[in-house]
């Protein structure tokens, strides 16, 4: 007979190996790195144990207690009590633990066994405990708590060994155990009793040597010092900039001239026509075009996950919790603004772990202003059709420097709205506490980096072969028919359906110095950022016939002026141009509301945003 | 030697400076001023180890008035607010 799914779930505070301990059992690659609250959902895998038993296991956000006070520590607590709908209560907890330091989660732990689930606790980061000399007299603990317990370690090969062999041991005499459920939210009394009883435990059980991580000590030194950890946090988002622009040219130049090539043998070798043309314009000049930004976009997840993993995340959090104060938010919203670097959608997500209310609907609403890879492309093909590659003081690319103004300018406005919304909605608002974890540093692991990497780099191709190229077999359409009547001198793409839309609407973008191509791109470029970047190289590669094989920021220097270019920065600083990340604040806020709200006020910023800078710039005599 | 651990004056965490070492004594919500309610804020305090006897020092301070405070209790490091920090009771 075969034996019924085993359902684990695994339970612990943010940051003690979880995530990383799913992925070990699951082979799964889900997102792991060193801050407290990495993961915001419940997310199920499963296994085999050794000895052939079928596990289904559930990675939790991390929690302090079964109290729920924030979105996702509610996930945790409603499915631990099984009160989410159609979940089955696990058949055992996994309590795991952070090893260096198991005060909160020996507490935790006594919660928990009020739930009358099964229990196992496990000791992860083992090896970190061994290197700093801390010893757990494991069989004295296991007595003393009730429960099995096992040490592992999730993020070495075979670290989990044990767990599973227990995990056979325990699954063959589980069956009639579950007691019943007495827990209830504890009072003050009573936590500070749990709290009292966890620390006698672990007196009795654990030996810590009077060493702290002096690595850690050192580095907080300088990164954490009052003036000197903002110079460095300055400093790391500048070099990060400049990287962006410096070093990922070569490997963008290549593949530039890859596409290139491939441009040139698709009109030697296919006759005119359109076949010829769809290739060309639309897939080579669009597609492509986009995906010669794929070095740029690894480069900043590259920076943003060495950071995650290396544990700077909370440390930023705290050097802006004040700065951030001012906006009328707490440092805790960095963390998931800076994520937003990379994608808005995850830092969306992200602020599931702030518990007031307000906070996170306010950082959800400026999280799409944080500069995202997506605007990579639209920000580097204008900077580097018209800011000239000069170094300024010597050792500054001017055009690292440009990027690194539109960043600042996103975060910038980003406080500015923030500070607004405090300022007219929210008056008589007491600041809500700051109170986080700072982790001990970890070197960053190489393979968890690289998947990362890997992980968005397919993302981001997956994205332009699907997303990206509809809205590009759609643009070469529009711009291709209907086609111009026999004996036609004007350029054939005036006569095409993108011409007509484009014209129609060029009466509303010229006040902002856009023309009709700008129009026909900007339109699909509310699916995703990145299409418009896509659309222009179709628009113009239409247009332009035969001498099509010129790169689009060549073309776009000869076809715009500064100020329109100019503007267009401007624009993609506030335009709300991402359809996904819409949805997502749809279905964070619950609101369809909160999302007209969200495109409204990103859409009319970035008009009156290009409007301005038009206008400044043709009356500085850039137009 | 006067300095001894029961003589020291009580006094907040809050209004500690950098460096300074010491052991809670008592938590006492109400002189926090903080946005959560007496009960929310010690209980969070001691959800995160902040309970009568842990160990603390002062580690680091922020820019802006010396705000917040990262605080080492016991064998962890913890960012806090001073507001919140006046909730804690030291000696
Ligand atoms: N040396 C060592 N590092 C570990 C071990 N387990 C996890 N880590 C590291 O600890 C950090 C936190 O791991 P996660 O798996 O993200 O922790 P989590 O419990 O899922 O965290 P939250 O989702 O925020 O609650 C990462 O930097 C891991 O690489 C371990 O056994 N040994
Ligand atoms: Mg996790």
């Amino acid at each position: 007979m075969e034996l019924p799914l085993l359902h684990l779930a695994l339970v612990g505070t943010p940051n003690s190996g979880k995530t990383s301990l799913f992925n070990a059992l699951t082979g799964s690659r889900q997102k792991v790195a060193n801050y407290p609250g990495v993961t915001v959902e419940r997310k199920e895998g499963f296994f085999v144990t050794p000895l052939g038993r079928q596990v289904s296991v559930v990675d939790l956000p991390g929690t302090y207690s079964l109290r729920g006070r924030s979105p996702d520590e509610e996930i945790t607590r409603d499915f631990v009590l099984g009160k989410a709908s159609g979940e089955t209560v696990p058949d055992l907890v996994l309590c795991v633990a952070d090893s260096t330091n198991l005060r909160l989660t020996i507490r935790l732990l006594l919660e928990l066994k009020r739930t009358g689930r099964p229990m196992v606790l496990v000791l992860n980061m083992f090896d970190i405990a061994a290197r700093r000399g801390i010893t757990v007299d494991v069989e004295r603990l296991a007595k003393e708590l009730g429960l099995p317990v096992v040490t592992s370690i999730a993020v070495r090969k075979g670290g989990t060994a044990d767990l599973l062999k227990l995990t056979d041991e325990i699954s063959a005499k589980l069956a009639a155990e579950a007691e019943d459920n007495s827990w209830r939210a504890l009072s003050v009394a009573e936590l500070r009793a749990t709290q009292r009883e966890a620390d006698r435990i672990i007196a009795d059980c654990v030996s810590l040597p009077a060493r702290p991580d002096t690595w850690t000590a050192r580095i907080d030194a300088v990164v954490l010092h009052p003036v000197g950890g903002l110079v460095v946090l300055a400093l790391i988002l500048f070099v990060m900039f400049q990287a962006v622009f410096a070093w990922a040219q070569p490997a963008m130049d290549l593949l530039k001239s890859g596409f290139d090539m491939l441009g040139e043998f698709v009109q030697a070798t296919l006759p005119d026509g359109l076949l010829q043309s769809f290739l060309q314009n639309g897939v080579i000049a669009g597609v492509g075009s986009v995906i010669v930004f794929l070095p740029q976009i690894i480069l900043i997840f590259l920076f943003i996950l060495l950071l995650e993993d290396f544990g700077y995340m909370a440390r930023a959090a705290f050097l802006m919790d004040r700065i951030m104060g001012g906006a009328g938010l707490h440092g805790r919203a960095f963390i998931p603004l800076l994520s937003s670097f990379a994608c808005a959608i995850p830092g969306i997500m992200a602020t599931r772990v702030i518990d007031n209310k307000r906070d996170r609907l306010t950082t959800i609403l400026i999280a799409p202003l944080m500069t995202c890879s997506a605007r990579i492309p639209v920000y580097t093909l204008i900077i580097s059709a018209f800011i000239p590659a000069r170094d300024v003081w010597g050792f500054i690319n001017l055009q690292g420097l440009v990027m690194f103004g539109l960043y600042a300018a996103g975060i910038v406005s980003a406080l500015a709205v923030s500070f607004l919304i405090k300022f007219f909605m929210l008056r008589d608002y007491a600041p809500a506490p700051f109170m986080l974890e700072l982790p001990d540093y970890k070197m960053p692991r190489l393979k968890s980096i690289v998947i990362g990497i890997y992980t968005r780099a397919k993302m981001f191709l997956v994205r332009a072969g699907t997303t990206i190229f509809s809205m590009m077999v759609l643009i070469w359409f529009l711009a291709s028919f209907p086609q111009p009547p026999a004996g036609a001198t004007e350029p054939a793409i005036d006569f095409s359906l993108a011409a007509i839309i484009g014209k129609a609407l060029e009466p509303l973008l010229a006040p902002v110095g856009f023309n009709w191509q700008i129009a026909v791109a900007l339109i699909p470029g509310m699916a995703a950022r990145e299409v418009a970047v896509a659309a222009l190289g179709t628009v113009y590669a239409i247009e332009g016939g035969k001498e099509a094989a010129e790169q689009i920021g060549q073309v776009l220097a000869t076809k715009w002026s500064l100020a329109t270019a100019l503007s267009m920065l401007a624009w993609y600083i506030f335009a709300p141009q991402c359809a996904s990340t819409l949805a997502v604040i749809r279905r964070e806020t619950g609101s369809w509301a909160w999302m007209a709200v969200t495109f409204t006020y990103m859409l009319v910023l970035a008009y009156a945003a290009s409007l301005v800078t038009y206008n400044v710039a043709v009356a500085l005599g850039a137009g | 030697m006067t300095d001894t651990k029961d003589t020291r004056p009580h006094m907040p965490l809050g209004l500690a400076q950098r460096g300074y070492t010491g052991v809670i004594q008592q938590l006492s919500a109400r002189q926090a001023g903080s946005a959560l309610s007496d009960i929310e804020l010690e209980s969070r305090l001691i959800e995160l180890g902040f309970v009568e006897g842990a160990r603390v020092e002062v580690l680091h301070e922020g820019l802006v008035g010396r705000d917040p405070i990262a605080v080492r209790v016991d064998s962890i490091t913890i960012a806090v607010r001073r507001r919140e920090a006046m909730a804690i009771i030291v000696a």
